[in-house]
């Protein structure tokens, strides 16, 4: 899927524009995010990684709006999802949009689960909220979802309490609250973290099934880049708030151009002998609050230059032009060696 | 040295940020700072000896000379409100600290003992619980007789499962908690635990509960008063105060009121700044 | 082979009643060990990997000495034949107390054990900062006020304050961030080589396994099902659940896709054990003959057995595999 390029934005279920957001604190505020430019076109599998600190939650969040309004600004920047502007909705719009246009998973799900009511009433209630459609028709259609999620004993797990099924099985059934009425985009903020790793595994492959099934998008936020490298097509690399990378997903793990990228890759230990030394980013992720009008990444940089001083914009490189990176020095690099 | 300055200042400063955003909470600072300094200061700010009776000057209405009007025997009642104070607020205190420091250890240990321990304890706190508070004060204090002295303690007593609970409560929380866990590892005494990790991961809700419950021994000193088990003629209580005006709460209605308004503000006062604090102590606000 | 091991476990077995009725009768239990057998040596790295449900946390316990086994042995081999044993705890943030300033956390250890001033644990909690890369002057903040990968430095002095001989690393960067996880890491080998100690390694996360031990163990419901050198059970694994659980590693350096079923039943509850093999249910290779049978843990190689398998059958000898995901040394 070729995405990112300026394309139609009717056919790009989720389009971020240099997205700047800021929370006010005691004494100042946290610039939460600074140039967030991203794309999901319609039945992409995107991911958007990061670390803590990057802003890769605040960005799912935003996907949906679900940060209170009155605590954030937004400075710069909009979001369109199919082309409406979301900033600009009312809440009880945005209410409509939520869960059946856009949905979202969590990494706990039974923190996202009402732990006092039946499954199957949870997600029933779901589809009511969306569909006109009688109780017994919902019924049926859950009971449908929850045999598509491969879950053997339907009618059991209908009647259970989250807290009487496994992390896989809520997961699951998070997953079948999200696409039971068919999404056009799906916002998994750090899905599989929690669960073991062949847990993880059903799970994502399960995502992307259904995923394909309905023509759902999906935004995979995570820190694991080796799942990044199996299940999506792109990537955006996040770094204090902004994007400082994004491309193909073989592109930018097999050959990282921003230097940071280069430091998180480098720093696996399935890239090093076992027991030597792994590679460090020598230095901290800045302060939010008092970031500096530079490159963000400069303190911690092995390439620093005059240019820096200024924050860079995030530009497609002359060789290609699918892979676009927010470095100055690495622009120019590219620039002459295309040449 | 510098570091730990440091690190208190910035404490302390965002510490009055907190409170600054929430003027319910610094209306109810500015109260309490009223209200104490004007009962510490009485004998610079009381125009007249409290005691003094001027049967010439009986049952006069608030006038520049008498503030709050006198009473029956002629004494200044805005003098006697001022004095007053040093009794209620005095005894609001004594009680919720004592009460809280109490049944805070009891509470502790008993949670960190378990087991019959911690089982005999809590069935003599639920007994006495099962008991109306105002009921099993006034009891108390009438079998121990009337006197200010009393009344303090038999609120005291009646207060202290209060305490223990919410104190057992926090302690079977925190028994569960990784730090103790680890400090299980190393070998720690329970003594150690308690002393260490238990104390002081319970306080913030017990230092909501004491600051609130300051204004409610004072509403309770003052309704042992007001029935005649608490602070004894002629000593200036409030509670007194209040019970003696009944007899005049018609045509003079200054006897009661002032004493009474004294009471409602003060204990308003301790209530929004419980409440305030809770707030602020609450980890799910904590914005770094 | 030098034996300067450090710790046994004897076939361990830990059970809790997990139901009572009301005349106090035990109405089940949770089997969560089910005979242990391992040792860890000094100067090396023993990796436990296993997912929820395998025991691996109670197994950090037992070694604790928080928790006595209901069935089997822990010797211990140092000199004084009492447990020198530490533990650094997964979640950096409940691990500290947050109202004790960082001096206190990282003495504690010591200071239960008595006989040190003041101002001596202050001066040691100074120099083990130093010695895990935190700044001295920082000695009087609380755990808040440092990031996570900081936390976990402190969490590591904490460990060594007593001097161990050996430390359990219960997931210890699970919660980090991957740049700070790098950090811990070296952190971590640096001190293994300074101090010749001995880390009982348990993750879930095999490329961390990989790159910290020289051993490693598989376990699953309360069993090791595979035990040998790192490199060997990673590449050529004898189990068949090392080859499910490796199968669905995500691997960076192989091609770029997933597949493979989507279905798989759930692990069983360790309230009723299975009969024969455990992993029976979820295992591509059984049969109706040997697998009913309890399996024993075998010895892959005569001599040096220090390879060893819970299934009869050694499927990297037979090269029954479905899909390979070459994991490179």
């Amino acid at each position: 899927m070729q995405g990112n390029q300026a394309g139609q934005t009717d056919e790009l279920v989720l389009s971020v524009e240099n997205l700047h957001i800021e929370f006010p604190i005691y004494k100042g505020a946290v610039k939460a995010l600074n140039g967030v430019t991203l794309q999901v076109a319609a039945g992409e599998i995107v991911g958007l990684v990061g670390e803590s600190g990057s802003g890769k939650s605040v960005c799912a969040m935003m996907g949906m709006r679900l940060i209170p309004s009155d605590s954030y600004r937004v400075t710069r920047g909009t979001i369109r999802q199919s082309g409406k502007d979301i900033l600009a909705l009312s809440e009880k719009e945005m209410r409509a949009i939520r869960g059946s246009e856009v949905s979202m998973i969590f990494q706990e799900p039974m923190t996202a689960l009402n732990p006092v009511m039946k499954v199957g009433k949870q997600i029933i209630n779901v589809i009511l909220q969306h569909q006109s459609i009688s109780r017994a028709k919902a019924r049926e259609k859950t009971l449908g979802l929850l045999r598509e999620m491969y879950i053997a004993d339907p009618e059991r797990v209908f009647d259970s309490y989250p807290f009487e099924l496994s992390g896989g099985m809520r997961q699951r059934i998070m997953i079948a609250l999200a696409f039971s009425c068919e999404p056009k985009l799906l916002i998994a903020d750090e899905p599989t973290t929690a669960l073991d790793v062949t847990v993880q595994k059903q799970v994502l492959l399960l995502l992307r099934e259904r995923a394909r099934k309905t023509g759902t998008a999906i935004l995979l936020i995570t820190h694991d880049m080796a799942v990044v490298s199996q299940f999506c097509e792109r990537v955006y690399v996040m770094y204090a708030g902004a994007v400082v990378e994004d491309g193909l997903t073989r592109d930018v793990i097999k050959q990282p151009r921003h230097p940071y990228t280069q430091g998180l890759l480098a720093g696996l230990p399935e890239n090093v002998k076992p027991g030597t030394p792994l590679k460090t980013i020598g230095g901290q992720v800045p302060d939010l609050a008092q970031l500096p009008a530079c490159c963000s990444f400069m303190n911690r940089c092995g390439r620093k230059e005059y240019i820096c001083r200024n924050v860079p914009d995030l530009l497609p490189l002359t060789s290609d032009p699918s892979h676009k990176v927010a470095c100055w020095i690495v622009q120019e690099e590219d620039e002459r060696n295309a040449r | 040295m510098r570091a730990m300055v440091a690190s208190l200042k910035h404490r302390s400063s965002y510490f009055w940020y907190q409170l600054r955003r929430s003027p319910m909470t610094m209306i109810g600072l500015g109260i309490i700072i009223f209200m104490c300094l004007s009962a510490l200061l009485a004998p610079v700010l009381a125009p007249y000896n409290p005691d003094v009776i001027n049967l010439r000057a009986r049952l006069q209405a608030p006038s520049m000379a008498h503030f709050f009007g006198t009473d029956e025997v002629g004494r200044d009642i805005f003098s006697r409100v001022l004095y007053g104070g040093q009794q209620s607020i005095g005894v609001g205190l004594f009680v919720a600290f004592v009460a809280s420091f109490i049944g805070t250890i009891i509470g502790c240990f008993s949670g960190i003992f378990g087991k019959w321990v911690d089982t005999i304890i809590m069935r003599i706190m639920d007994v006495m619980l099962s008991i109306p508070s105002l009921v099993l004060t006034m009891a108390l204090a009438a079998a121990l007789g009337p006197s200010l002295f009393n009344a303090m303690l038999a609120i005291t007593l009646v207060r202290i499962p209060y305490y223990v609970r919410l104190a057992r409560g926090q302690t079977l929380g925190i028994r569960e908690m990784v730090y103790v866990k680890a400090a299980q590892t190393f070998g720690a005494s329970r003594r150690h635990i308690v002393q260490w990790h238990v104390i002081r991961n319970a306080l913030p809700p017990i230092i909501v509960q004491t600051t609130l419950d300051i204004g409610n021994a004072i509403l309770m000193a003052a309704a042992l008063g007001f029935i005649g088990l608490g602070a004894q003629q002629p000593t200036a209580e409030w509670g007194a105060m209040v019970s003696a005006g009944r007899n005049f709460l018609i045509d003079q209605w200054w006897y009661s009121t002032f004493p009474g308004l004294a009471i409602l503000i003060t204990a308003i006062g301790f209530n929004l700044l419980g409440d305030g604090m809770r707030d602020m102590l609450d980890p799910k606000q904590k914005v770094k | 082979m030098p034996d300067n091991r450090l710790v046994s476990l004897n076939d361990v077995h830990v059970h809790f009643p997990v139901q009572k009725n009301w005349l106090g009768q035990v109405k089940s239990i949770a089997h969560v060990l089910n005979g242990i057998d391992l040792h860890a040596s000094a100067g090396e790295t023993l990796g436990i990997v296993g997912e929820s449900g395998c025991g691996k946390s109670t197994l950090a316990q037992v070694l604790m000495g928080l928790l006595p086994p209901t069935r089997g042995k822990v010797s211990w081999h140092t000199a004084s034949a009492k447990p020198n044993i530490q533990i650094v705890f997964q979640d950096p943030q409940s691990s500290l107390d947050p109202r004790l300033p960082v001096w206190k956390v990282i003495t504690e250890p010591i200071h239960v054990q008595g006989g040190h001033s003041r101002a001596q644990l202050r001066k040691i909690a100074g120099d083990l900062a130093v010695q895990v890369g935190l700044r001295e002057e920082y000695m009087d903040r609380y755990p808040h006020e440092f990031s996570g990968g900081q936390r976990q430095r402190i969490a590591i002095a904490r460990a060594l304050a007593p001097n161990p001989d050996i430390i359990v690393l219960d997931e210890p960067t699970s919660a980090l961030d991957i740049s700070v996880q790098a950090q811990i890491l070296n952190l971590l080998n640096d001190l293994q080589k300074a101090r010749n100690l001995s880390y009982i390694l348990i993750s879930h996360n095999v490329s961390v396994i990989k790159h910290m031990s020289k051993r490693m163990a598989v376990m699953y419901l309360g069993q090791i099902v595979e035990l040998g050198p790192t490199a060997g059970v990673l590449q050529k694994p004898a189990h068949p659940y090392t080859e499910l659980l490796l199968e669905a590693v995500p691997d960076m350096t192989g091609s770029f896709t997933m597949n493979g079923p989507v279905d798989l039943p759930e692990l069983p509850g360790n309230r009723h054990l299975p009969r024969g093999c455990f992993f029976y249910d979820r295992c591509r290779y059984r049969d109706e003959t040997g697998c009913h049978l309890a399996q024993p843990l075998r010895s892959l190689d005569a001599e040096q057995k220090i390879r060893w398998v819970r299934c009869y059958k050694n499927i990297y000898e037979n090269s029954i595999r479905a899909e390979s995901t070459e994991t490179s040394v």
